[in-house]
């Protein structure tokens, strides 16, 4: 029922779309409004469906049952064993459980580490891009090649350049400046959590620096310049004036780079290969190993059912803070 | 605003400090594509000893690095039309109908984006090869099947942008166009697609640049005859010997189109997202 | 020759056809295809039956496996590695080489026996046959070891007095620039099969006979010690082999940067392409006294098998792809194009294979080999253990000092993830 109408749906609706053409002055449209809107977006609920509901439902029954090397191939009748993969992977004590843990915390950590930075990157390169500067249509080309690049070749380049004796990384930190006595590794060991971070925050930065750009171009010079007459400092005028008005974009930015860091499969695969060192295996390699590697696609769904679970949670607590109410459908 | 010394010199330094970290990697990436490949293999020098375009030449054949780029071609152009096909239809219902589900949708279409792709990777695989199974219809190591599953890795994003570029667009010329008896689909057809053409092109880079990348579900899903670039280049790390530079040559290959296309197409996706945050 | 041959009077339809994927065992896909492409066209001639080729890459080629073992929709013939063979076994989706069918593909005499040993589950009829052959062993710089005046290393400490010796600082400018051995570190597979080794060596074992795993019992731990000191207190190996994959140790080997190399008989090729020819091959050593219970192990049986999935259409003519691939003519080529070892008795008279190095190899396959463990975890193991391994290296050459306790913990830790893994 397109039509069906109540007090707080006009509300809603008024509030949303200001420019609603809701009544149009043509009958033979009013009729066709009931279906249209559902025609139009009838091809996308299809692609949906098939490529997301659906495996996703399939998912969530794999991982009640005990899908192994031993029932792949006739997977409809893998035996159900309902929530003994959940068992497993919550048990703090078992060492899959205590391993999911580790990279729950490994994988919060780099998701922080990667969208602070790559805010802060990303906002230095907008504010400065921002004012009136020579070259500022270059320097924009420019930053934005990194997020161009396509992942696997920018992180295969990347690897070559961490290697320990071959890389560019430590000819620059010990042989040219002299900083570190010692080659250190960073492609195994404690190093390549760091080195993963590294090469996630260079290519997700300019994605934070396309949208904040855009967002402070959508801020009015006056309100900035009111203030400056009043005296306040730069600082002082960027924290109180631009960030409370750019706020929603903000929001939406670093919940956008923090699903996308805390769901990285590409960078560390392409950096480390299929097995990444332990400080390095994030939640996406882990289940990938589980479901791949160790032929447990049951337990390994079951994981990711609960990364799925946090992630709505975390979402959903997000949106609720820092958006503001009426723009939550964005 | 006012611009004193020092923050000129903070921008100085700001501009200096990002382009370093943006030009030096590539800046290793192109020189090693020049090198020999004993220099490559050896320590690492920032001014290559010999320039070289063999490996330009020689990447050509120790992959089947043509078929890799026409099968990226073909799944990437393809999928990104579609999903602005796809979106534009959905976007234009969501940004001038008001409809019982509208916002669930938006919801659904939003929340996939949060999914774990392992979560859908193995159950999409079954699927596909019951669609087999069932229908006869070969999916897995089809360019169908890749394109299918692309679109809709854009959609969400694609929906959104466009949902807030079309709200931008104003109602009066449309209202015009439906008193003149143009039905809504005219209205879409001749009039909206005109005014968000620089958008719709900006949409499209980016859904370009999403199944040009992709590299897990491209592996599972391609064969030899559809492997694309992503999968393909990965090729080159094998249990021998890896050719460094005709790798960093490939990688500049299957760069150059995207990143053209992207840096050409920016301004109108900055305008998009834009309009897509207000 | 193909007279009497059971197989190819099944091959009735002229337009006959199977699929082989084929992996990928060269640094370029191309390659492969040249190397194959001929013994295809050959195979066609002779018996009528095409074949549809696809070159697989190593890294992709376990989860094709798996998608297509889930789907049906797979190859008719297809390569695997040795330690999958158990694993892929499990699942029910490949033929089994029974008496029948082995006397179909020539007969299971023609192979080298010990090739045979990992080709499935014990007790079982096995899931595929072997193809190349692998097996690893100790190379080593003749020029560095005449001028030091040393012999070929017999045991592992006269191997490790060697690597001292050779150790050395060439330039004089403080840095050591020439090592002792050097081997893929940074590669867990290759982790996980050198403390199988080492373990056997040690009389341990990975699994016990119910099949626990038993990473951390006293011989592994003493194995784990063994390979850690080459770079922790014995310092003949630079703490880079913690990262060195595929031909990084023998480039390094080639260069002159080491004296020993530890790898598999694919090196052969690596040197042959750099035009390294100043080397002897012998057999990986074991520690001067064998313990109780210890073996003269000093490989596992490695390389890559054949099988054919069960959904073939064809498997009359999928067992004649597997016997010509087998057999005389394509061992040899196939074999001596990738630098492998022929797994058929016959291929060894052929003039090809004349040569003390692949002789050498050829002893330790047949004499110094056992079968990584062939149970349905394999994979696992090897994933686990690897890793594991690879870790502690890795602590090791950024200088941190490994008890025997945290080795211990290290390796139980991994055995429990393969318990709660079943």
């Amino acid at each position: 029922m397109v039509t069906h109408r109540s007090e707080t749906d006009a509300e809603v609706r008024a509030r949303r779309q200001p420019g609603q053409l809701s009544d149009t002055p043509n009958g033979r449209d009013s009729r066709r409004r009931h279906w249209l809107p559902y025609v139009l977006i009838l091809p996308a609920v299809v692609a949906e469906l098939i490529i997301h509901v659906v495996p996703i439902v399939l998912g969530v029954w794999t991982s009640m049952t005990q899908l192994t090397q031993l029932h792949i191939r006739d997977w409809t009748n893998a035996p159900v064993i309902w929530f003994d993969n959940y068992r497993h992977g919550l048990d703090p004590a078992g060492a899959i459980g205590s391993a999911l843990g580790d990279t729950v915390l490994r994988t919060l950590a780099f998701t922080v580490l990667v969208v602070a930075l790559s805010w802060i990157i990303g906002m230095l390169a907008a504010y400065v891009l921002n004012t009136r500067v020579r070259g500022a249509r270059g320097f924009r080309l420019l930053f934005l090649v990194p997020f161009a690049v396509p992942t696997f070749a920018s992180v295969l380049a990347w690897s070559f350049m961490f290697s320990r004796d071959q890389g560019a990384v430590n000819h620059v930190l010990v042989d040219q400046f002299g900083l570190l006595d010692e080659r250190p590794f960073w492609l195994i060991g404690d190093n390549a959590f760091w080195a993963m971070v590294v090469v996630a925050v260079w290519r997700l930065w300019p994605f934070a620096f396309l949208m904040l750009l855009a967002a402070l171009q959508g801020v009015p010079g006056e309100l900035d310049d009111a203030a400056a007459v009043d005296g306040a400092s730069r600082w002082r005028t960027f924290r109180s004036i631009t960030l409370p008005a750019i706020r929603p974009v903000n929001a939406v930015v670093i919940l956008i780079m923090g699903l996308w860091s805390f769901n990285e499969f590409s960078v560390p695969y392409v950096l480390f290969g299929p097995r990444p060192p332990e400080s390095a295996t994030l939640l996406a390699a882990l289940i990938y190993e589980h479901s791949f590697v160790h032929f447990g696609m049951g337990l390994g769904a079951a994981m990711n059912v609960l990364v799925l679970m946090f992630l709505l949670g975390v979402s959903l607590l997000f949106l609720r803070l820092f958006v503001p109410h009426g723009r939550r459908h964005a | 605003m006012r611009e004193g010394p020092g923050f000129r010199w903070f921008r100085r330094g700001v501009l200096t400090f990002l382009t370093l970290i943006t030009v030096v990697p590539l800046y290793v990436v192109v020189s090693s594509s020049v090198k020999p490949l004993a220099d490559v293999q050896g320590r690492f020098s920032w001014i290559p000893r010999e320039v070289t375009l063999s490996p330009y030449v020689d990447t050509w054949t120790t992959v089947p690095l043509a078929r890799y780029l026409v099968n990226s071609l073909i799944v990437a152009a393809v999928s990104a039309s579609l999903a602005l096909l796809v979106a534009v239809a959905a976007a234009y219902a969501l940004s001038r109908f008001t409809f019982r589900g509208d916002r669930a949708f938006r919801l659904a279409v939003l929340s996939t984006q949060m999914v774990p792709g392992m979560l859908f990777l193995v159950p999409l695989f079954l699927i596909f090869s019951q669609v087999h199974t069932w229908l006869g219809i070969r999916v897995i190591g089809t360019h169908a099947g890749l394109i299918v599953t692309f679109m809709t890795f854009s959609l969400p994003f694609a929906i959104w942008m466009l949902t807030g570029l079309f709200a931008g667009i104003p109602r009066e010329v449309e209202e015009a166009a439906l008193l003149d008896g143009l039905g809504r689909i005219g209205v879409l057809l001749r009039i909206v697609l005109p005014l968000a053409r620089p958008a719709l092109a900006a949409v499209g880079i980016f859904a370009f640049v999403i199944a040009w990348g992709e590299v897990l579900f491209a592996s599972v899903l391609s064969d030899a005859d559809t492997r694309t670039l992503a999968v393909g280049l990965r090729a080159y790390i094998t249990q021998s010997t890896v050719l460094w530079n005709e790798l960093m040559a490939a990688s500049v290959i299957a760069s150059v189109p995207v990143v053209v296309g992207f840096l050409m197409l920016h301004r109108h996706l900055m305008r998009g997202l834009g309009a897509g945050l207000r | 020759m193909l007279a009497g041959c059971g197989a190819n009077d099944a091959v009735t339809s002229d337009d006959a056809r199977v699929s082989y994927w084929a992996a990928s065992m060269t640094s370029s896909i191309t390659r492969d295809e040249e190397v194959l492409t001929p013994q295809l066209e050959a195979f066609t001639a002779e018996t009528g039956i095409e074949v549809d080729l696809e070159v697989v890459p190593w890294d992709d080629l376990w989860n094709r496996i798996l998608t297509a073992v889930s789907s049906g929709q797979g190859p008719d013939v297809l390569n695997i590695g040795t330690t999958w063979s158990a694993s892929l076994q499990a699942t029910g989706a490949f033929i089994e080489f029974d008496d029948e069918t082995m006397q179909a593909i020539g007969g299971a005499e023609k192979f080298v026996p010990t090739s045979l040993s990992a080709t499935g589950a014990d007790g079982q009829a096995p899931v595929a046959v072997p193809l190349y052959g692998q097996s690893y062993a100790l190379y080593y710089n003749t020029e560095m070891f005449t001028e030091a005046g040393l012999d070929t290393p017999g045991t592992w400490d006269e191997m490790v007095a060697a690597g001292r010796q050779l150790t050395l600082d060439t330039t004089g400018d403080g840095e050591i620039d020439q090592w002792g051995v050097t081997f893929q570190g940074g590669w867990s597979g290759v982790s996980a099969h050198l403390m199988f080794i080492l373990g056997r060596q040690n009389g341990g074992a990975l699994l016990d006979a119910a099949g626990q795993p038993q990473f951390d019992s006293e011989p592994q731990v003493a194995a784990a010690r063994r390979y850690l000191d080459l770079v922790a207190t014995d310092r003949i190996a630079s703490p880079s082999v913690a990262e060195l994959t595929g031909a990084g140790p023998a480039t390094e080997f080639a260069q002159g940067n080491a004296a020993m190399v530890i790898g598999q008989a694919t090196v052969r090729g690596v040197l042959a392409d750099l035009g390294f020819a100043d080397y002897g091959v012998t057999r990986l050593p074991s520690p001067r006294t064998v313990r109780d219970g210890g073996h003269d192990t000093s490989t596992m049986v490695a390389g890559t098998n054949l099988t054919v999935m069960d959904t073939t259409s064809d498997r009359a003519a999928a067992l004649e792809l597997v016997r010509h691939l087998t057999d005389i003519d394509a061992q040899v080529e196939l074999n001596l194009a990738y630098g492998t070892l022929p797994v058929i008795e016959a291929a060894y008279d052929h003039e090809a294979f004349d040569d003390d190095h692949l002789r050498t190899l050829r002893d330790v396959l047949r004499e110094y080999a056992e079968p990584f463990p062939q149970v349905p975890e394999a994979g696992q193991v090897e994933s686990l253990l690897g890793g594991a391994m690879k870790e502690l290296l890795a602590r090791v050459a950024t200088g941190d000092v490994i008890s025997d306790d945290d080795i211990r913990a290290a390796l139980r830790d991994a055995g429990q993830q393969l318990e709660v893994g079943r």
